[in-house]
């Protein structure tokens, strides 16, 4: 049974049709780049997947390890596994971030029928990963991403992934906003969350970001609609030919 | 005003409150007659309503209809119940003051601790002293509407504290009022006088006993505050939830001193803090923070008239509240500045969490400013939760609840913050955390 199984879906935002008929099959161990031009439909596919509202599904569906993702709230979508780092995290004033990694942690836990973890377990774990990520200490004591910088955000984004182990991680536009360095700190940390238990759905305009997290199968989106499929080779094919000329195949 | 006005809802003559009350109201001749003077004022204004200006957003006449009668001594029982009370709203580490049903209980309170650092005596116990021809004067406030005169007319109880030069308290002193009768009213003034140079924290908490409800407070307090002094002032109305409390406060502050005022409603169907703040030496600086949290239908008000009488003095008033259902919150704030006040540093800020359709924020900011060279503003915000910061919650698994619980008590969080005292600070993110969990 495939991880994440997306067909035909399509999608409308306030009467436009966004997704039209989109069919994407994402086994375990794989990662999938799903590159497009802007407009193309990418981040509203990860939206419907996370849950979040404002989209309605008018067609397909969403089978994640074989249940309806659509018919679950975005919290229980979370605790099944499922994990969207954030294009834009958003900054939470007044939420210390290691209080909301341990109240987010818990409840994925609680909803799992899992025992909450012991403070000494949490904050140890915490360390060991934020360590790995050059995430300093002080910057967990602040609120949830108030004064970050886009790399400490999204950073940020792939310590909750550690921490939580989703079996899921779509990374949106993980590139955006930074810099060869901070890109080079996130995308390591990416890649040591590869496993053969976890699939990864990288969302990309930019060919750049797969230098960095190496593809196992590359789709190319265009109007609402997944109008290629290939190997790594298609991200480079990409960055020579440009996008025109799937925009006039779509 | 009119006749009609000196009767209850249920047609009893207001006069019959204090008449059956009389022989139970403490005080030497002099305050008697004080007392009565008092209640005449009340028997001929009645309950506030919403034609005088001050009352317009919270007309008592239509909230509360009438003035309960004076609750009943507390007895043994009464006392037993309030002692569970009290163990359950103690802060750790505070010293405790406790008023039951209005009276001083001495035996939950922490009298012998606080002797070495302050002296501490019952209203009672003053207005009773034929000795002290002055004692009427507590009854006296420098501005009366009508519940502050039935305060004075009625109040049974109270303590009157006062903080020698130079002290700085090794501990918080808490007042906690605790009520355990149910259709009753409790009339208590408190007098806190405190000296040049002291540094304390004083917290006035207001309970129930277990399920007692349906009842009535009516509180004043008179704080006196000296020189190069550092104070907070806290006060937690954590009352019943069909509870009425009407609380008036006045301040007065010496020159060069700190005042950190907070303020958290978190229960009572009808409240009202109203807090006349007087600037009587130049320097000096006054943070008020005020918390209304409220829910299904309740009425919360905070009014705070804050008079610059003085030069060069600062004032920051930040008002929050979290609206619910049908809940109703109400911020008065006015700003007065004299015309010698030059250099008055004062701004008042509203922000209104608005957590269903049905909600209700009021804001009246006031300026009324006499001098020209001073920097005065206010401002407001209202809105609801932040979607995005909702949805970015529950991606992370918290569900919906929880999200919304996660962002109400940031926003309340940023007011608890500014009590520098650990062990209280944690004592009222208890409170605030037990008011979401009420939320249905």
């Amino acid at each position: 049974m495939a991880l994440l199984e997306v067909k035909d879906l399509k999608v409308r935002v306030e009467e436009r049709e966004i997704l039209h008929g989109l069919t994407l099959t994402v086994n375990e161990g794989e990662v999938h780049a799903i590159m497009g031009p802007n407009g193309s439909g990418k981040s509203t596919l990860s939206h419907v997947i996370a849950g979040k509202p404002g989209y309605e599904v008018t067609d397909g569906q969403i089978l994640f390890k074989g249940e309806d993702l659509l018919e679950m709230d975005p919290d229980e979508r979370a605790a099944k596994g499922v994990f969207l780092a954030f294009q834009y995290p958003v900054e939470i004033p007044g939420v210390a971030t290691m209080t909301f990694l341990r109240t987010a942690l818990n409840a994925q836990r609680k909803a799992r029928g899992e025992s909450e973890y012991s403070t000494p377990d949490f904050l140890k774990k915490v360390r060991e990963v934020s360590k790995s990520l050059n995430i300093p200490q002080d910057m967990l004591k602040r609120g949830v991403n108030v004064g970050f910088s886009g790399g400490e955000k999204k950073r940020n984004e792939v310590l909750q992934m550690a921490l939580f182990e989703p079996s899921l991680c779509i990374l949106d536009e993980m590139d955006s906003g930074l810099d060869i360095d901070a890109l080079r700190i996130a995308a390591d940390g990416v890649n040591a969350l590869r496993s053969p238990g976890r699939a990864m759905v990288v969302i990309t305009h930019y060919q750049r970001l797969l230098n960095y997290i190496v593809p196992d199968f590359v789709h190319v989106m265009s109007k609402g609609r997944v109008v290629k499929s290939g190997g790594k080779d298609l991200a480079l094919e990409l960055e020579a030919s440009g996008y025109a000329q799937f925009e006039d195949a779509a | 005003m009119n006749v009609a006005v000196a009767k209850t809802g249920n047609g009893r003559a207001v006069s019959d409150l204090f008449a059956s009350a009389e022989g139970r109201l403490p005080g030497s001749p002099s305050v008697i007659a004080v007392r009565r003077e008092a209640f005449e004022t009340y028997e001929r204004l009645g309950l506030p309503h919403r034609r005088i200006e001050e009352w317009k957003y919270t007309d008592l006449r239509a909230l509360v209809g009438e003035v309960l009668p004076l609750a009943a001594n507390p007895d043994a029982v009464a006392l037993k119940r309030a002692a569970e009370a009290v163990k359950a709203h103690a802060i750790a580490g505070a010293r405790k003051l406790v008023l039951v049903d209005g009276v001083f209980a001495a035996d939950l309170s922490d009298l012998k601790a606080l002797a070495a650092e302050v002296s501490v005596k019952t209203l009672r116990e003053v207005l009773t002293n034929e000795a002290n021809p002055a004692a009427g004067d507590l009854l006296q406030t420098a501005s009366t509407d009508a519940v502050i005169s039935l305060n004075a007319a009625m109040a049974t109880d109270g303590v009157v504290v006062s903080v020698a030069d130079g002290t700085h308290l090794s501990a918080p002193i808490q007042v906690i009022h605790v009520a355990t009768a149910a259709g009753a009213s409790a009339f208590t003034r408190s007098h806190l006088r405190i000296g040049t140079g002291v540094r304390a924290t004083v917290v006035e908490s207001f309970v129930a006993a277990g399920k007692a409800g349906g009842y009535q407070v009516n509180d004043a307090v008179i704080l006196w505050v000296g020189d190069d002094a550092d104070i907070a002032h806290i006060r937690l109305m954590d009352d019943a939830p069909d509870a009425v409390n009407v609380t008036s406060q006045f301040v007065t502050v010496g020159a060069n001193t700190k005042l950190n005022f907070f303020n958290m409603t978190t229960g009572a169907a009808v409240s009202r803090l109203q807090g006349f703040i007087t600037f009587s030496g130049e320097g000096s600086e006054l943070s008020a923070n005020g918390v209304n949290l409220l829910q299904k239908t309740e009425h919360g008000d905070t009014t705070l008239v804050v008079d610059h009488a003085v030069p060069n003095c600062v004032s920051r008033e930040v008002f929050r509240a979290v609206i619910d259902d049908r809940a109703h919150s109400v911020f008065q704030g006015r700003i007065i500045v004299r015309p010698d006040a030059q250099k008055t540093d004062g701004k008042m800020m509203t922000r209104a969490l608005l957590l269903s359709d049905e909600a209700e924020a009021d804001n009246k900011p006031e300026l009324e400013i006499f001098a020209d060279d001073v920097s005065c503003g206010h401002g407001a915000t209202a809105g609801a939760l932040d979607d995005s910061l909702l949805f970015y919650l529950k991606a992370r698994g918290l569900p919906e609840k929880q999200a919304q619980a996660l962002l109400i008590q940031a926003f309340v969080g940023e007011a608890i913050e500014q009590i520098a005292d650990d062990g209280l600070r944690e004592h009222v993110i208890g409170i605030a955390e037990r008011w979401l969990e009420r939320r249905s």
